[in-house]
């Protein structure tokens, strides 16, 4: 299985799409396909029944939360300065992130072929955060698009029951979004260490520490 | 009554006793558990009562399905914001005297799901625990170390008294509150009159031996 051929087979099948190839650069190789989201469920149907192989088994359904990343990089160019040539330092700022991203692996039951690992990102992670669902393409994804739902906050559009699944209904934040940040509920434990321990050294800060002179118990 | 004398009356084939060493021994050798597993621990709560384990040794083999025919509540397992309100309400549903077992890591302060966003950090902070049992999961040995331990204490329980059980005192609660779903996490996050966050040596943490006093 290639994911070129697999890309050109849906190119040419699948009218309007576009598809970009997203390169893993571990050992394992393990590239992906990034559909538009806007013909993510044809592309999706497409796999399932037209593509060669057909894709009739969806394994598995995750998210993954990319935060607003900028990067600033220092270029020295030449420039040319009232005729003398000058070194100048040139601050190139990038961005990139700032969306949701679902990722579908696919299996091909017949063939034995797969994963072919399928992407879908929304617009960005505030409001424009609607995707196709492609529960009607794969009965699997049901459970696993409300869990996307529940932890990353992903609305899929055309899912047939979509409620928070770990999560109480009236929860309101989405745990697994790097941004959570979770209840002020620290309690003491002996290994405290890293990140749980700055967070208890201002978790005591804020409610007026006990100081090492005062009795403890 | 003078314990000697009392053995040598049994030897002789009269058995004299007390009406508080009869309530207890009665209570203690049938405490039924409920039949509620929450996660891993419940499995070895399982074993437990099989045949291998024998809990019915000790008079709690019926486990029973119902919170209003229970004594004892074993939490088997890590407690989830989701069902901890659940849980409170199976408590309060049962009839006094009612006994907890918090078994496993999880069920005392989280264990190893302790900074997780949907895991309750301890039952004890919300429902009076009697006996804790540590380890995840505990071996059913433990489990039975643990319920053991508590027929002592019913034994040890004082039928008058101000130290007397609190099925006995009209005055404490037999019920608890029932935390509610909040937005960010359960309402209230413990019961302030069961439970308090442990105060230790913050100026320690961080450091060697940190916390210890």
């Amino acid at each position: 299985m290639n994911l070129e051929e697999i890309k050109s087979q849906i190119e040419a099948n699948v009218p309007g799409c576009s598809l970009q190839i997203l390169l893993n650069g571990s050992p394992s190789g393990q590239h992906s396909l990034l559909v538009d989201k806007e013909h993510g469920l044809t592309v999706a149907s497409y796999l399932r029944d037209g593509a060669s192989p057909k894709f009739d088994y969806c394994s598995n359904v995750t998210g993954v939360d990319w935060p607003l990343k900028e990067t600033s990089t220092k270029q020295k160019t030449k420039k040319i300065v009232d005729g003398v040539e000058s070194e100048v330092e040139e601050v190139i700022k990038t961005a990139t992130g700032n969306y949701l991203e679902v990722v579908y692996h696919l299996f091909s039951m017949d063939a034995r072929q797969g994963p072919l690992v399928l992407r879908m990102r929304t617009e960005d992670r505030v409001d424009q955060v609607h995707l196709p669902s492609l529960t009607p393409v794969w009965r699997s994804a049901e459970l696993q698009e409300r869990e996307v739902y529940d932890l990353f906050g992903v609305v899929f559009d055309g899912h047939p029951d979509l409620r928070r699944l770990l999560m109480w209904d009236d929860f309101k934040d989405h745990p697994m979004r790097k941004d959570y940040v979770d209840p002020d509920d620290y309690e003491y434990e002996p290994t405290a260490h890293d990140e749980v321990l700055k967070r208890m050294q201002a978790h005591y800060a804020a409610q007026g520490a006990p100081s090492a002179s005062e009795e403890t118990r | 009554m003078d314990e000697q004398l009392k053995s040598e009356l049994r030897r002789q084939g009269v058995v004299a006793t007390t009406l508080q060493e009869l309530y207890n021994w009665g209570r203690k050798s049938s405490i039924w558990p409920l039949n509620f597993g929450l996660a891993c621990c419940a499995i070895e709560m399982i074993a437990t009562t099989m045949a291998r384990y024998d809990l019915a040794r000790f008079g709690a083999e019926v486990f029973r399905p119902s919170p209003r025919q229970a004594d004892l509540m074993i939490v088997a397992g890590t407690v989830t914001k989701k069902m901890a309100p659940q849980v409170v309400r199976l408590y309060n549903q049962m009839a006094e005297p009612k006994y907890v077992i918090s078994m496993g890591a999880c069920a005392i302060s989280g264990g190893p799901f302790k900074q997780g966003y949907n895991v309750l950090k301890g039952v004890d902070r919300y429902i009076p625990v009697d006996v804790y049992i540590p380890g995840c999961p505990p071996r059913p040995e433990a489990l039975l170390d643990a319920f053991l331990m508590l027929q002592r204490k019913i034994d040890e329980q004082q039928l008058t008294g101000p130290s007397r059980p609190r099925h006995l005192q009209a005055k404490l609660p037999s019920e608890f509150d029932v935390p509610e779903y909040g937005e960010h996490d359960l309402t209230p996050a413990h019961n302030d009159s069961i439970w308090h966050v442990p105060l230790v040596h913050i100026s320690n943490a961080g450091k060697n031996e940190s916390g210890r006093d």
